[in-house]
Protein backbone atom coordinates (compact mmCIF):
# COMPACT_ATOMS: atom_id res chain seq x y z
CA UNK A 1 0.00 0.00 0.00
CA UNK A 2 1.06 3.35 0.04
CA UNK A 3 2.45 4.86 2.59
CA UNK A 4 1.99 8.64 3.79
CA UNK A 5 2.29 10.66 7.30
CA UNK A 6 0.65 13.77 8.44
CA UNK A 7 2.35 16.95 7.88
CA UNK A 8 3.06 18.54 10.81
CA UNK A 9 0.08 21.46 11.87
CA UNK A 10 2.00 24.51 11.26
CA UNK A 11 2.92 23.68 8.02
CA UNK A 12 -1.03 23.18 7.12
CA UNK A 13 -1.85 26.17 8.97
CA UNK A 14 0.45 28.34 6.38
CA UNK A 15 -1.09 26.84 3.48
CA UNK A 16 -4.28 27.89 4.63
CA UNK A 17 -3.28 31.45 5.25
CA UNK A 18 -6.59 33.47 3.30
CA UNK A 19 -8.98 30.56 3.20
CA UNK A 20 -12.24 30.60 3.66
CA UNK A 21 -14.11 27.39 3.60
CA UNK A 22 -12.03 24.51 4.33
CA UNK A 23 -13.15 20.63 3.60
CA UNK A 24 -10.48 18.42 5.25
CA UNK A 25 -10.81 15.00 2.88
CA UNK A 26 -9.87 11.74 4.07
CA UNK A 27 -9.40 8.44 2.35
CA UNK A 28 -10.31 4.97 4.21
CA UNK A 29 -7.74 3.38 1.75
CA UNK A 30 -3.96 3.18 2.47
CA UNK A 31 -3.60 6.57 4.31
CA UNK A 32 -6.39 4.82 6.49
CA UNK A 33 -4.13 1.87 7.29
CA UNK A 34 -1.33 3.69 7.82
CA UNK A 35 -2.87 6.19 10.13
CA UNK A 36 -1.93 9.31 8.32
CA UNK A 37 -5.12 10.29 6.54
CA UNK A 38 -8.20 8.06 7.59
CA UNK A 39 -11.72 9.13 8.83
CA UNK A 40 -9.67 9.77 12.30
CA UNK A 41 -7.49 11.97 11.41
CA UNK A 42 -9.69 13.63 9.19
CA UNK A 43 -11.44 14.54 12.32
CA UNK A 44 -8.85 15.24 14.17
CA UNK A 45 -7.58 17.52 11.51
CA UNK A 46 -10.47 19.29 11.35
CA UNK A 47 -10.86 19.55 15.44
CA UNK A 48 -7.20 21.27 14.91
CA UNK A 49 -8.11 23.41 12.27
CA UNK A 50 -11.58 24.71 13.74
CA UNK A 51 -9.88 25.42 17.21
CA UNK A 52 -6.67 27.39 15.26
CA UNK A 53 -9.54 28.91 13.21
CA UNK A 54 -11.30 30.47 16.71
CA UNK A 55 -8.28 30.98 18.53
CA UNK A 56 -6.67 33.40 16.24
CA UNK A 57 -10.02 34.68 14.46
CA UNK A 58 -9.61 33.37 11.07
CA UNK A 59 -12.87 32.73 10.56
CA UNK A 60 -13.04 29.53 8.70
CA UNK A 61 -15.69 27.08 8.15
CA UNK A 62 -14.10 23.79 8.71
CA UNK A 63 -15.93 20.61 7.77
CA UNK A 64 -14.31 16.44 6.82
CA UNK A 65 -15.42 14.25 4.65
CA UNK A 66 -14.03 10.79 4.13
CA UNK A 67 -14.26 8.86 1.35
CA UNK A 68 -13.78 5.19 0.16
CA UNK A 69 -10.69 5.79 -1.86
CA UNK A 70 -9.65 9.30 -3.13
CA UNK A 71 -7.76 8.09 -6.31
CA UNK A 72 -10.79 6.93 -7.92
CA UNK A 73 -13.39 9.31 -9.38
CA UNK A 74 -16.19 6.99 -8.88
CA UNK A 75 -16.15 7.65 -5.42
CA UNK A 76 -15.69 11.00 -4.84
CA UNK A 77 -18.87 12.57 -5.14
CA UNK A 78 -19.67 13.62 -1.69
CA UNK A 79 -17.24 16.58 -2.21
CA UNK A 80 -19.27 17.99 -5.02
CA UNK A 81 -20.91 21.33 -4.17
CA UNK A 82 -18.01 22.36 -2.12
CA UNK A 83 -16.26 25.53 -2.27
CA UNK A 84 -12.63 26.58 -1.24
CA UNK A 85 -9.87 24.66 -0.04
CA UNK A 86 -9.45 21.02 0.50
CA UNK A 87 -6.88 19.77 2.72
CA UNK A 88 -6.31 16.44 1.29
CA UNK A 89 -5.26 13.52 3.84
CA UNK A 90 -5.43 10.87 0.97
CA UNK A 91 -2.09 9.98 -0.82
CA UNK A 92 -0.66 12.47 -3.54
CA UNK A 93 -2.96 10.24 -6.08
CA UNK A 94 -5.96 10.93 -4.31
CA UNK A 95 -5.06 14.88 -3.79
CA UNK A 96 -4.29 15.17 -7.36
CA UNK A 97 -7.62 12.69 -8.52
CA UNK A 98 -9.94 15.17 -7.04
CA UNK A 99 -8.12 18.33 -8.08
CA UNK A 100 -8.64 17.02 -11.16
CA UNK A 101 -12.69 16.19 -11.00
CA UNK A 102 -12.47 19.60 -8.72
CA UNK A 103 -10.46 21.93 -10.74
CA UNK A 104 -12.10 25.20 -9.00
CA UNK A 105 -11.42 23.91 -5.63
CA UNK A 106 -7.79 24.41 -4.13
CA UNK A 107 -6.49 21.24 -2.95
CA UNK A 108 -3.78 21.28 -0.31
CA UNK A 109 -1.57 18.71 1.03
CA UNK A 110 -1.90 17.57 4.64
CA UNK A 111 0.00 14.73 4.44
CA UNK A 112 3.67 13.88 3.00
CA UNK A 113 3.04 10.56 0.22
CA UNK A 114 6.17 8.67 1.12
CA UNK A 115 6.54 5.31 -0.75
CA UNK A 116 5.18 1.97 -1.29
CA UNK A 117 5.24 -0.40 1.83
CA UNK A 118 3.74 -2.41 4.34
CA UNK A 119 3.78 -2.32 8.24
CA UNK A 120 5.92 -4.12 9.88
CA UNK A 121 4.56 -3.81 13.68
CA UNK A 122 2.39 -1.33 15.39
CA UNK A 123 2.58 1.84 14.03
CA UNK A 124 6.13 1.01 11.91
CA UNK A 125 5.94 0.63 8.10
CA UNK A 126 9.07 0.08 5.53
CA UNK A 127 9.50 0.09 2.79
CA UNK A 128 9.00 -2.56 0.04
CA UNK A 129 8.40 -1.57 -3.35
CA UNK A 130 10.97 1.24 -5.80
CA UNK A 131 8.12 1.17 -8.91
CA UNK A 132 10.44 0.28 -10.96
CA UNK A 133 8.74 -1.53 -13.76
CA UNK A 134 10.38 -4.36 -14.07
CA UNK A 135 10.38 -6.74 -11.59
CA UNK A 136 13.43 -9.11 -10.75
CA UNK A 137 13.24 -10.18 -6.94
CA UNK A 138 12.58 -13.84 -8.32
CA UNK A 139 16.91 -13.59 -8.35
CA UNK A 140 17.13 -11.79 -4.82
CA UNK A 141 14.82 -14.04 -2.61
CA UNK A 142 11.72 -11.81 -3.00
CA UNK A 143 13.86 -8.58 -1.57
CA UNK A 144 13.88 -5.68 -3.78
CA UNK A 145 17.02 -4.20 -3.39
CA UNK A 146 15.87 -1.23 -5.38
CA UNK A 147 13.65 0.11 -3.05
CA UNK A 148 15.85 -1.42 0.31
CA UNK A 149 18.93 -0.89 -0.35
CA UNK A 150 20.08 2.63 0.77
CA UNK A 151 22.60 2.67 -2.22
CA UNK A 152 19.82 0.55 -5.09
CA UNK A 153 22.53 -2.13 -5.46
CA UNK A 154 21.64 -4.66 -7.61
CA UNK A 155 25.22 -7.11 -7.41
CA UNK A 156 25.83 -7.20 -3.67
CA UNK A 157 26.22 -5.72 -0.13
CA UNK A 158 28.72 -2.66 -0.55
CA UNK A 159 31.68 -2.29 2.12
CA UNK A 160 28.98 -0.79 4.35
CA UNK A 161 26.99 -3.77 5.12
CA UNK A 162 27.74 -4.51 9.08
CA UNK A 163 26.37 -6.94 11.24
CA UNK A 164 23.30 -7.10 8.73
CA UNK A 165 22.43 -3.20 9.69
CA UNK A 166 22.80 -0.88 6.65
CA UNK A 167 25.75 1.66 7.06
CA UNK A 168 23.50 4.63 5.90
CA UNK A 169 20.80 3.96 9.41
CA UNK A 170 21.27 1.14 11.85
CA UNK A 171 17.47 0.69 12.31
CA UNK A 172 17.46 -0.24 9.00
CA UNK A 173 18.65 -4.19 7.77
CA UNK A 174 21.23 -4.47 5.13
CA UNK A 175 19.13 -5.76 1.94
CA UNK A 176 21.73 -8.08 0.74
CA UNK A 177 22.35 -9.62 3.85
CA UNK A 178 18.88 -10.43 3.78
CA UNK A 179 18.84 -11.42 -0.08
CA UNK A 180 21.67 -13.69 0.89
CA UNK A 181 19.87 -15.23 4.00
CA UNK A 182 17.26 -15.78 1.92
CA UNK A 183 19.19 -17.08 -0.95
CA UNK A 184 20.44 -19.60 1.39
CA UNK A 185 17.08 -20.56 2.85
CA UNK A 186 15.99 -21.21 -0.77
CA UNK A 187 19.24 -23.16 -1.56
CA UNK A 188 19.76 -20.53 -4.42
CA UNK A 189 23.06 -19.45 -3.20
CA UNK A 190 24.18 -19.95 -6.81
CA UNK A 191 22.16 -16.62 -7.72
CA UNK A 192 24.68 -14.83 -5.93
CA UNK A 193 26.72 -15.34 -8.49
CA UNK A 194 25.35 -13.97 -11.46
CA UNK A 195 25.88 -10.84 -12.49
CA UNK A 196 22.56 -8.34 -12.86
CA UNK A 197 23.72 -6.56 -15.75
CA UNK A 198 22.58 -2.71 -16.16
CA UNK A 199 19.42 -1.95 -15.83
CA UNK A 200 16.49 -0.40 -19.27
CA UNK A 201 15.41 2.70 -16.53
CA UNK A 202 12.96 3.28 -19.34
CA UNK A 203 10.04 1.03 -17.41
CA UNK A 204 11.34 3.31 -14.23
CA UNK A 205 9.88 6.70 -13.45
CA UNK A 206 13.56 7.98 -15.69
CA UNK A 207 11.16 6.94 -18.97
CA UNK A 208 9.05 9.77 -18.12
CA UNK A 209 5.68 10.17 -16.01
CA UNK A 210 4.33 6.20 -17.04
CA UNK A 211 0.93 5.26 -18.48
CA UNK A 212 -0.05 1.42 -18.06
CA UNK A 213 -2.67 0.58 -20.55
CA UNK A 214 -4.63 -2.72 -19.94
CA UNK A 215 -5.52 -4.01 -23.29
CA UNK A 216 -8.46 -6.20 -21.63
CA UNK A 217 -10.22 -3.70 -20.11
CA UNK A 218 -9.45 -0.37 -22.14
CA UNK A 219 -12.14 0.59 -24.23
CA UNK A 220 -11.62 -0.37 -28.23
CA UNK A 221 -12.33 2.30 -30.72
CA UNK A 222 -15.89 0.80 -30.82
CA UNK A 223 -16.96 1.01 -27.77
CA UNK A 224 -14.93 4.38 -27.52
CA UNK A 225 -17.50 5.60 -30.20
CA UNK A 226 -20.18 3.77 -28.45
CA UNK A 227 -19.59 6.04 -25.05
CA UNK A 228 -18.69 8.99 -26.93
CA UNK A 229 -15.05 9.53 -26.05
CA UNK A 230 -12.85 10.34 -28.80
CA UNK B 1 50.19 -4.90 -23.31
CA UNK B 2 50.73 -2.65 -20.16
CA UNK B 3 48.77 0.80 -20.48
CA UNK B 4 50.09 1.92 -17.36
CA UNK B 5 52.86 1.71 -15.23
CA UNK B 6 50.75 -0.30 -11.99
CA UNK B 7 49.47 -2.91 -14.83
CA UNK B 8 53.14 -3.16 -16.13
CA UNK B 9 54.32 -4.02 -12.60
CA UNK B 10 51.60 -5.84 -11.56
CA UNK B 11 51.59 -7.86 -15.18
CA UNK B 12 55.84 -9.31 -14.79
CA UNK B 13 54.72 -10.04 -10.93
CA UNK B 14 56.58 -7.46 -8.67
CA UNK B 15 55.00 -6.10 -5.54
CA UNK B 16 53.21 -2.87 -6.68
CA UNK B 17 52.18 0.22 -4.48
CA UNK B 18 49.60 2.64 -4.46
CA UNK B 19 48.83 5.55 -2.31
CA UNK B 20 45.45 7.32 -1.63
CA UNK B 21 45.31 11.42 -2.31
CA UNK B 22 43.26 12.97 -1.26
CA UNK B 23 42.14 16.07 -3.64
CA UNK B 24 41.78 19.43 -1.76
CA UNK B 25 38.15 21.10 -0.72
CA UNK B 26 39.00 23.92 -3.04
CA UNK B 27 41.34 25.42 -5.98
CA UNK B 28 44.37 24.98 -4.01
CA UNK B 29 46.48 23.55 -6.86
CA UNK B 30 49.70 24.52 -5.30
CA UNK B 31 49.33 22.25 -2.06
CA UNK B 32 47.96 19.38 -4.47
CA UNK B 33 51.52 20.26 -6.55
CA UNK B 34 53.64 19.90 -3.64
CA UNK B 35 51.78 17.11 -2.49
CA UNK B 36 52.69 15.09 -5.65
CA UNK B 37 56.10 16.26 -5.63
CA UNK B 38 56.67 15.12 -2.00
CA UNK B 39 55.33 11.88 -2.61
CA UNK B 40 56.57 11.33 -5.97
CA UNK B 41 58.78 8.12 -6.19
CA UNK B 42 57.14 6.52 -3.32
CA UNK B 43 54.40 4.23 -5.19
CA UNK B 44 53.91 3.16 -8.38
CA UNK B 45 50.53 5.09 -8.94
CA UNK B 46 48.42 7.05 -6.91
CA UNK B 47 44.50 7.30 -6.05
CA UNK B 48 42.82 10.16 -6.81
CA UNK B 49 39.43 9.77 -4.78
CA UNK B 50 36.02 10.97 -5.78
CA UNK B 51 34.86 13.05 -3.61
CA UNK B 52 35.25 10.93 -0.60
CA UNK B 53 33.01 10.11 2.08
CA UNK B 54 30.60 12.11 -0.15
CA UNK B 55 32.17 15.91 0.98
CA UNK B 56 32.75 18.16 -2.25
CA UNK B 57 36.25 18.06 -3.27
CA UNK B 58 38.49 19.07 -6.44
CA UNK B 59 37.26 16.76 -8.90
CA UNK B 60 39.17 13.07 -9.28
CA UNK B 61 39.90 13.68 -12.85
CA UNK B 62 41.36 17.13 -12.76
CA UNK B 63 43.58 16.15 -9.47
CA UNK B 64 44.72 12.96 -11.35
CA UNK B 65 46.04 15.07 -14.35
CA UNK B 66 47.78 17.31 -11.81
CA UNK B 67 49.26 14.30 -10.38
CA UNK B 68 50.27 13.21 -14.36
CA UNK B 69 51.59 16.67 -14.42
CA UNK B 70 53.72 16.52 -11.75
CA UNK B 71 55.30 12.94 -12.94
CA UNK B 72 53.13 10.85 -10.87
CA UNK B 73 50.60 7.86 -12.57
CA UNK B 74 47.13 8.41 -11.00
CA UNK B 75 44.36 6.18 -10.22
CA UNK B 76 41.56 7.95 -11.06
CA UNK B 77 38.59 6.74 -8.50
CA UNK B 78 35.11 6.75 -9.71
CA UNK B 79 31.93 6.50 -7.99
CA UNK B 80 28.38 5.42 -9.24
CA UNK B 81 26.66 8.20 -6.54
CA UNK B 82 27.33 11.15 -8.95
CA UNK B 83 26.90 9.71 -12.46
CA UNK B 84 24.87 7.95 -14.48
CA UNK B 85 26.43 5.87 -17.16
CA UNK B 86 26.22 8.63 -20.01
CA UNK B 87 28.49 10.90 -17.90
CA UNK B 88 30.78 7.90 -16.67
CA UNK B 89 31.29 6.90 -20.40
CA UNK B 90 31.71 10.56 -21.15
CA UNK B 91 34.73 11.08 -18.46
CA UNK B 92 36.57 8.11 -18.77
CA UNK B 93 36.73 8.68 -22.95
CA UNK B 94 37.57 12.38 -21.50
CA UNK B 95 40.35 10.81 -18.84
CA UNK B 96 42.23 8.80 -21.20
CA UNK B 97 42.55 11.49 -23.88
CA UNK B 98 44.04 13.29 -20.75
CA UNK B 99 46.32 10.38 -20.32
CA UNK B 100 44.69 8.65 -16.93
CA UNK B 101 45.06 5.12 -17.38
CA UNK B 102 44.04 3.45 -14.20
CA UNK B 103 40.13 3.87 -13.19
CA UNK B 104 39.09 2.66 -10.23
CA UNK B 105 35.17 1.54 -10.10
CA UNK B 106 33.44 1.67 -7.01
CA UNK B 107 29.96 2.40 -5.42
CA UNK B 108 30.88 5.70 -3.30
CA UNK B 109 30.19 6.49 -0.28
CA UNK B 110 26.80 7.20 0.58
CA UNK B 111 25.61 11.20 0.52
CA UNK B 112 24.04 10.96 4.23
CA UNK B 113 27.49 11.12 5.29
CA UNK B 114 28.83 14.23 3.46
CA UNK B 115 28.54 17.67 3.56
CA UNK B 116 25.44 17.66 1.13
CA UNK B 117 23.14 15.09 2.44
CA UNK B 118 20.33 16.54 0.86
CA UNK B 119 21.66 15.56 -2.85
CA UNK B 120 19.90 13.42 -4.68
CA UNK B 121 22.17 10.03 -5.32
CA UNK B 122 22.14 8.43 -9.18
CA UNK B 123 23.37 4.93 -9.01
CA UNK B 124 22.33 4.46 -12.17
CA UNK B 125 24.79 1.71 -12.30
CA UNK B 126 26.16 -0.51 -9.34
CA UNK B 127 30.58 -1.18 -9.23
CA UNK B 128 30.20 -4.33 -11.20
CA UNK B 129 27.97 -2.29 -14.03
CA UNK B 130 30.20 -0.12 -13.96
CA UNK B 131 32.99 -2.44 -14.61
CA UNK B 132 30.93 -3.96 -17.30
CA UNK B 133 30.55 -0.96 -19.01
CA UNK B 134 33.97 0.35 -18.73
CA UNK B 135 35.44 -2.44 -19.87
CA UNK B 136 33.06 -2.77 -23.27
CA UNK B 137 34.49 1.29 -23.44
CA UNK B 138 37.98 -0.31 -23.62
CA UNK B 139 37.30 -3.13 -25.98
CA UNK B 140 35.68 -0.71 -28.51
CA UNK B 141 32.67 -0.10 -28.04
CA UNK B 142 29.88 2.28 -25.62
CA UNK B 143 27.17 0.63 -23.73
CA UNK B 144 25.16 1.11 -26.40
CA UNK B 145 26.97 -0.95 -28.74
CA UNK B 146 28.48 1.81 -30.84
CA UNK B 147 31.99 1.08 -32.01
CA UNK B 148 34.51 3.75 -30.85
CA UNK B 149 37.30 4.82 -33.52
CA UNK B 150 40.13 5.13 -30.71
CA UNK B 151 38.86 3.23 -27.53
CA UNK B 152 40.10 4.81 -24.02
CA UNK B 153 43.59 2.77 -23.19
CA UNK B 154 42.18 1.44 -19.29
CA UNK B 155 43.75 -0.67 -16.99
CA UNK B 156 40.21 -1.21 -14.58
CA UNK B 157 40.06 -1.53 -10.78
CA UNK B 158 37.68 -2.54 -8.07
CA UNK B 159 37.38 -2.38 -4.52
CA UNK B 160 36.99 -5.28 -1.75
CA UNK B 161 35.98 -4.91 1.74
CA UNK B 162 37.40 -8.38 3.78
CA UNK B 163 35.64 -6.93 6.98
CA UNK B 164 32.25 -6.04 5.91
CA UNK B 165 29.48 -8.72 5.95
CA UNK B 166 28.10 -11.41 5.41
CA UNK B 167 31.56 -12.14 5.57
CA UNK B 168 31.12 -15.19 3.78
CA UNK B 169 29.78 -13.73 0.35
CA UNK B 170 32.50 -11.31 0.28
CA UNK B 171 34.71 -13.27 -1.98
CA UNK B 172 31.51 -14.19 -4.08
CA UNK B 173 31.24 -10.01 -4.61
CA UNK B 174 35.06 -9.62 -5.52
CA UNK B 175 34.67 -12.73 -8.23
CA UNK B 176 31.06 -10.95 -10.23
CA UNK B 177 33.92 -7.94 -10.47
CA UNK B 178 36.44 -10.30 -11.83
CA UNK B 179 33.94 -11.43 -13.87
CA UNK B 180 32.78 -7.98 -15.09
CA UNK B 181 36.42 -6.77 -15.56
CA UNK B 182 38.24 -5.61 -12.95
CA UNK B 183 41.55 -6.14 -13.53
CA UNK B 184 43.18 -5.10 -9.95
CA UNK B 185 42.00 -4.62 -6.47
CA UNK B 186 42.16 -2.84 -3.49
CA UNK B 187 40.76 -3.64 -0.32
CA UNK B 188 40.22 -1.61 2.42
CA UNK B 189 42.68 -1.30 5.12
CA UNK B 190 44.17 -3.99 7.54
CA UNK B 191 44.00 -3.99 10.91
CA UNK B 192 42.87 -7.39 11.43
CA UNK B 193 45.04 -9.76 9.78
CA UNK B 194 43.66 -13.03 10.86
CA UNK B 195 40.65 -11.97 9.37
CA UNK B 196 42.17 -10.95 6.24
CA UNK B 197 44.18 -14.16 5.63
CA UNK B 198 40.81 -16.06 6.19
CA UNK B 199 39.39 -14.08 3.23
CA UNK B 200 42.54 -14.44 1.17
CA UNK B 201 42.40 -18.04 1.60
CA UNK B 202 39.11 -17.94 0.14
CA UNK B 203 40.09 -16.22 -2.59
CA UNK B 204 42.94 -18.23 -3.57
CA UNK B 205 41.00 -21.51 -3.27
CA UNK B 206 38.88 -19.95 -5.82
CA UNK B 207 41.52 -19.32 -8.34
CA UNK B 208 40.38 -15.51 -8.08
CA UNK B 209 44.55 -14.57 -7.05
CA UNK B 210 45.26 -15.80 -11.06
CA UNK B 211 42.51 -13.64 -12.47
CA UNK B 212 43.14 -10.29 -10.61
CA UNK B 213 45.84 -8.38 -8.85
CA UNK B 214 44.86 -7.45 -5.46
CA UNK B 215 46.60 -4.97 -3.27
CA UNK B 216 45.83 -5.43 0.40
CA UNK B 217 45.03 -2.10 2.27
CA UNK B 218 47.21 -0.81 4.79
CA UNK B 219 46.57 2.46 7.12
CA UNK B 220 48.75 4.27 9.71
CA UNK B 221 47.27 5.23 12.64
CA UNK B 222 48.30 8.29 15.00
CA UNK B 223 47.11 6.82 18.07
CA UNK B 224 44.99 4.65 19.86
CA UNK B 225 41.71 7.29 19.90
CA UNK B 226 42.57 6.70 15.56
CA UNK B 227 42.09 2.90 15.82
CA UNK B 228 38.97 3.40 18.07
CA UNK B 229 37.67 5.77 15.61
CA UNK B 230 38.15 3.28 13.00
CA UNK B 231 36.26 0.32 15.19
CA UNK B 232 33.28 2.35 16.01
CA UNK B 233 32.54 4.74 13.37
CA UNK B 234 33.78 3.74 10.06
CA UNK B 235 31.13 1.10 8.73
CA UNK B 236 32.84 -1.60 7.54
CA UNK B 237 36.16 -2.17 9.52
CA UNK B 238 37.39 -4.52 11.63
CA UNK B 239 39.85 -3.10 14.32
CA UNK B 240 41.38 -5.96 17.05
CA UNK B 241 41.74 -5.20 20.54
CA UNK B 242 45.84 -5.75 20.16
CA UNK B 243 45.73 -3.07 17.66
CA UNK B 244 44.45 -0.40 20.15
CA UNK B 245 46.07 -1.50 23.17
CA UNK B 246 49.28 -1.41 21.55
CA UNK B 247 48.48 2.18 20.35
CA UNK B 248 47.05 3.28 23.92
CA UNK B 249 50.39 1.91 25.46
CA UNK B 250 52.86 3.42 23.28
CA UNK B 251 55.31 6.61 24.66
CA UNK B 252 54.81 7.79 21.09
CA UNK B 253 51.85 6.37 19.68
CA UNK B 254 52.71 8.39 16.41
CA UNK B 255 56.10 6.42 16.01
CA UNK B 256 54.46 3.31 17.06
CA UNK B 257 51.31 3.48 14.75
CA UNK B 258 54.25 3.93 11.91
CA UNK B 259 56.06 0.76 12.95
CA UNK B 260 52.79 -1.26 13.20
CA UNK B 261 51.88 -0.30 9.37
CA UNK B 262 55.16 -1.09 7.93
CA UNK B 263 54.66 -4.45 10.08
CA UNK B 264 51.87 -4.81 8.40
CA UNK B 265 52.87 -4.23 5.31
CA UNK B 266 55.68 -6.73 5.17
CA UNK B 267 53.25 -9.53 6.49
CA UNK B 268 50.62 -8.12 3.33
CA UNK B 269 52.54 -9.00 0.98
CA UNK B 270 53.44 -12.27 2.49
CA UNK B 271 50.37 -13.60 2.31
CA UNK B 272 49.94 -15.82 -0.51
CA UNK B 273 47.68 -13.95 -3.61
CA UNK B 274 48.79 -10.72 -2.42
CA UNK B 275 50.28 -8.64 -4.91
CA UNK B 276 51.19 -5.13 -3.16
CA UNK B 277 49.88 -2.61 -0.58
CA UNK B 278 47.14 0.24 -0.91
CA UNK B 279 48.17 3.00 1.58
CA UNK B 280 45.57 5.19 2.66
CA UNK B 281 47.30 7.46 5.12
CA UNK B 282 44.05 10.01 5.38
CA UNK B 283 45.73 13.73 5.63
CA UNK B 284 48.65 11.85 6.71
CA UNK B 285 49.75 11.99 3.01
CA UNK B 286 53.76 12.74 3.94
CA UNK B 287 54.36 9.63 5.98
CA UNK B 288 54.05 7.08 2.72
CA UNK B 289 57.70 7.63 1.79
CA UNK B 290 58.61 6.62 4.77
CA UNK B 291 56.71 4.08 5.28
CA UNK B 292 57.35 2.60 1.83
CA UNK B 293 61.18 2.59 2.52
CA UNK B 294 60.78 1.20 6.07
CA UNK B 295 58.85 -1.95 4.89
CA UNK B 296 61.38 -2.41 2.06
CA UNK B 297 58.69 -2.16 -0.79
CA UNK B 298 60.38 1.67 -2.64
CA UNK B 299 59.11 0.99 -6.43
Amino acid sequence: MIIAERKPLPEVLEMLEGAKDVLVLGCRACTAICLAGGEREAVEMREALSLHSELKGKGWSVSALTVERACEREFLSPIEGHTGTVVSMACGVGAQVVQGLFPSLRVVPGVNTSNMGAPEGMGVFVERCAGCGDCIIHLTAGICPLARCAKGLLNGPCGGSKGGRCEVSPETPCAWEQIVRGLEAQGRTDLLEAIIPPRDWRPSRSGGPRRIVNAEAAPGPAQREWRGED
Amino acid sequence: MSVSRLQGTLDRGAIAVTAEIGPPRSCEVERLRAMARALKGSAHAFNLTDNQAANVRMSSIASSVICLQEGLEPVMQMTCRDRNRIAMQSDVIGASALGIRNVLCISGDHQTFGNHPQAKNVYDLDSVQELMVLRRLREGANWAGEPLAEPPQLFLGAAANPFADPFEHRVTRLAKKVEAGAQFVQTQCVLDLDRFRRFMALVVERGLHERVHILAGAIPLRSHKAALFMRDKVAGMSVPDEVIDRLRRAADPKEEGIRLCVETMQELVSIEGVHGVHITAIAWEDVVPRLVREAGLTP
